[in-house]
């Protein structure tokens, strides 16, 4: 295959324990570490692996969202992406949009294999590989946990509820990147500089004249429910005990 | 007028236990005439059992060779194609739901709300971000199909002693042949499956390696109960992904929820928050698990895991 594309989304980093804002209008994200979705950097590790293989001859990142996204962006160059894209918006884009913006760019590149995260971290919607792949009218594999290359057609293991499935698809196609795909490489001081001089092209929202979509309205935030305080027990036979009180063993 | 479709998830033989979960779920919507649709090569044990499910109204088969294993890129196509009369399109929170509805919603040119946890009207729903450590409420617009996907440790099952009338349809879409099935490797599981067990007993990084989680299955097979892990134990190789409770993993309720060397990271705690009672065994009184824990023992988890064991 010729390009792969892989999805970078601009993320509260996994680390930090977001609040939802006093007046519950939404999430209290200033000042507050950003980082790639976890997900999306083991989408773009597999992209690398398959393009250092000699199975793909080039890696695009893509970004969707404000011009900060261009600091990820980077970092994925720094990974080992040959160029970046970044669809620039001012105010927060829908799902279903997103997945459009992938296509219109998935046309414009005649890109053979779009491989983005499972889910991102922060809407935890996991929705955007399996639109992008209706839109497309193409196979996709989500929730990759292994990647077997032949030819036009690619085995892939699927980590599901029961167990681990195997799908054959065929070129072009969307895969989604699960834990287990593999362990993204840690980013070094070199790469960094040299990441400075790779492409990095802005296009607007507007230009790639997406459709409208019908948004879901968030409508309120709140603090998750809190469970009260339990009891601590001292011993086996304490908890035991406790366990027999509330009648959940015999 | 309301009317549902529920997508049926099934192994072939028998109805997943994720399907009346859905049913209770949208049998909160008001007024809601609520059919379920089954996909299959041969559909009749699993859509007589679907009829048997309190609520819903009725069941389509939809049988075709190429619904013997459910491929979403197969799937999708045919519901659109019968989506047309209903107003909501709702499937499980499960592997197989969450590949499968962002790919009808995209068909039908909507978007999708994913992991519906309560019902608060016909357009209106709650959901869990960044983790659990928000709920939203979200609206969806009046004017668009609504389709779903519902969190099942939301719900309890619904009950089956309903005769539900079964018809079979014949749908007209593109099945394309790009994406075929190879085959399936199950878990080594005569345990009881992960997200339907009334009781879950679960290991962390604590147990140090794939024989350390030797005690957390005797300790289980005692109980009668599955077997989860955080992700931290699977991320070190110690377990299956299968295992895996929280954000990125399973969303489980149990009755009970034992939590053993599991150190309690909001993103593991969003995966049990609906469990009845949680019991933590950890070493370190400052873990975070005890925040949320009903009953908590600090102790070495390897020996009074067997005790417990020994003593149950």
């Amino acid at each position: 295959m010729d390009k792969i594309l892989v999805g970078i989304k601009r993320v509260v980093d996994y680390n930090v324990r977001v609040r939802v804002k006093g007046d519950g209008s939404g999430m209290e994200t200033d000042g507050v570490k950003m980082s790639i979705n976890p997900f999306d950097e083991i989408a773009l590790e597999e992209a690398l692996r398959i393009k250092e293989r000699g199975d793909a001859q080039e890696v695009i990142v893509l970004s969707v969202g404000s011009a900060d996204a261009q600091q990820q962006l980077r970092t994925g160059l720094a990974m080992g992406a040959d160029r970046a894209i970044l669809v620039e918006a001012d105010t927060a884009v829908d799902t279903l949009s997103v997945a459009r913006v992938f296509k219109a760019i998935v046309d414009r590149e005649s890109v053979d294999l779009v491989i983005l995260g499972k889910q991102a971290i922060d809407g935890d919607n996991s929705q955007t590989g399996q639109m992008l792949a209706a839109l497309w009218d193409r196979p996709q594999a989500t929730f990759a946990s292994d990647i077997k290359t032949d030819g036009n057609t690619l085995v892939v293991t699927r980590e599901v509820d029961v167990g681990l499935e195997k799908i054959e698809i065929d070129l072009p196609a969307v895969i989604t990147a699960d834990l287990r795909l593999n362990e993204p490489r840690y980013v070094k001081l070199p790469d960094i500089m040299k990441a400075k001089k790779k492409p990095l092209d802005t296009i607007a929202l507007a230009e790639l004249e997406i459709a409208a979509s019908p948004v879901l309205k968030e409508i309120a935030f709140e603090a998750p429910a809190e469970r009260g305080k339990g009891i601590m027990v001292d011993d086996v036979a304490g908890l035991i005990a406790a366990l027999k009180d509330k009648g959940l063993i015999q | 007028m309301t009317k549902i479709l529920l997508i049926a998830e099934h192994d072939g033989s028998a109805l997943k236990p994720s399907t009346a979960k859905c049913v209770s779920c949208a049998s909160q919507i008001a007024g809601a005439e609520l059919h379920l649709v089954v996909f299959a090569a041969d559909a009749g044990s699993v859509a007589s059992e679907a009829a048997s499910l309190d609520g819903v109204a009725k069941v389509i088969t939809v049988e075709n060779e190429a619904n013997e294993h459910a491929l979403a890129a197969v799937l999708a196509p045919q519901i659109v194609a019968l989506a047309s009369d209903y107003s909501h399109v709702f499937g499980p929170s499960t592997t197989f739901g969450k590949d499968l509805m962002p790919r009808v919603a995209a068909l039908l040119g909507v978007n999708q709300l994913s992991e519906i946890m309560s019902v608060e009207g016909t357009h209106t729903f709650k959901r869990a971000i960044y983790a659990g450590n928000a709920v939203v409420t979200v609206e969806a617009p009046a004017d668009a199909k609504v389709v779903a996907t519902v969190r099942i440790a939301s719900y309890k099952a619904a009950g089956s002693g309903n005769s539900a009338s079964i018809e079979s349809a014949s749908v007209s879409a593109d099945i394309p042949a790009h994406t075929r099935y190879i085959g399936l490797e199950a878990g080594a599981s005569d345990r009881p499956d992960l997200l339907s067990a009334p009781k879950v007993v679960a290991g962390g990084r604590a147990l140090g390696s794939t024989e350390g989680f030797d005690i957390i299955y005797a300790l289980a097979e005692k109980l009668g109960a599955g077997v989860g892990a955080s992700r931290a134990a699977v991320d070190a190789g110690y377990v299956p992904n299968e295992m895996q409770i929280g954000q990125t993993g399973k969303i489980i309720a149990p009755d009970l929820y034992i939590a053993i060397g599991i150190s309690g990271a909001i993103q593991h705690l969003t995966g049990i928050k609906d469990a009845g009672t949680i019991v933590a065994i950890n070493k370190d009184e400052e873990a975070p698990i005890f925040e949320v824990a009903d009953i908590g023992l600090v102790a070495d988890l390897f020996s009074v895991v067997p005790e417990l064991t020994e003593s149950l």
